[in-house]
């Protein structure tokens, strides 16, 4: 049966998906956000919140290619909403508040000559979802979960 | 504006995805920065940038862009190449400073 109440997917069961990210590979990057940006077109999700779930995954793929040793990705969608989850082995992030901080980077100069790395990918996963939690041990990992609802 | 006017009036390099040119282009932005073109690039966009490594195919392609203009005389590897391919992402190239390409779009699309 066809239904639609609002803007929700026509979904029967909930679709996840996950991938493994290996640190410093930056030639796969954006693979998982290009699925997920893929599979939300064909469900008919808005523009505006495609676009947002998937710059929202990039960057936090981006996160764990540019610091970490390994972690993956996964997303889950419902007809509600769609959710992030990373995580990271990586070296943890000392002062999450700083990080938040647009401007603020650890990053090398090489990663920065890439174009990234430049404190804005933490600000740009907060901005475009609608609720961003992180949690992190130095020296251990990170992770970060994120939802977007359909309007 | 189509991108093929574009391409023609500034003899722009296509190097990628020809039928790409018969794309409508919003505007233009200009950033090297790869989360800055993220967070401020609309759709339609035609991105001008100096980068010519992997992620801006990923990045024009999650944006919905009308394609990457890459200035200054630099160039993308063949691999760059075959992933544009791939994804149908135009990529072109122009010996000019992105002053100059940014400046002439502009004045183009007034």
């Amino acid at each position: 049966m066809l239904w639609q109440i609002g803007m929700a997917l026509n979904l029967d069961e909930s679709i996840e998906q996950s991938f493994q990210l290996i640190g410093g590979n930056f030639n796969n990057a954006g693979e998982s956000s290009s699925q997920l940006k893929r599979i939300l077109s064909k469900l008919g999700a808005d523009e505006s919140i495609i676009t947002r779930a998937a710059v929202a995954m990039f960057e936090a793929e981006m996160n764990v290619i540019i610091y970490a040793a390994a972690g993956w990705v996964r997303f889950t969608i419902t007809p509600q909403l769609v959710k992030i989850r990373v995580e990271d082995m990586g070296p943890g992030i000392e002062n999450i508040e700083l990080a938040m901080k647009e401007g603020y980077s650890t990053a090398p100069d090489w990663v920065r000559e890439m174009g990234w790395g430049a404190g804005m990918g933490l600000p740009n996963m907060k901005k475009n979802s609608d609720e961003f939690k992180i949690e992190s041990v130095v020296g251990e990992g990170t992770t970060i979960e994120m939802v977007i609802h359909f309007p | 504006m189509k991108l093929d006017k574009l391409v023609k009036e500034l003899t722009l390099e296509v190097k990628t995805c020809r039928e790409c040119l018969q794309k409508d282009i919003t505007g233009a932005y200009v950033s090297d920065l790869l989360s800055d073109v993220m967070a401020n690039s609309r759709d339609g966009n035609i991105w001008i940038t100096l980068q010519t490594h992997m992620n801006i195919v990923a990045v024009a392609g999650l944006k919905n862009l009308a394609g990457i203009l890459i200035v200054g005389g630099r160039r993308p590897e063949d691999e760059i190449i075959r992933k544009a391919e791939e994804e149908k992402v135009a990529i072109m190239t122009t010996p000019m400073p992105a002053f100059e390409a940014a400046g002439r779009i502009y004045q183009m699309l007034q």
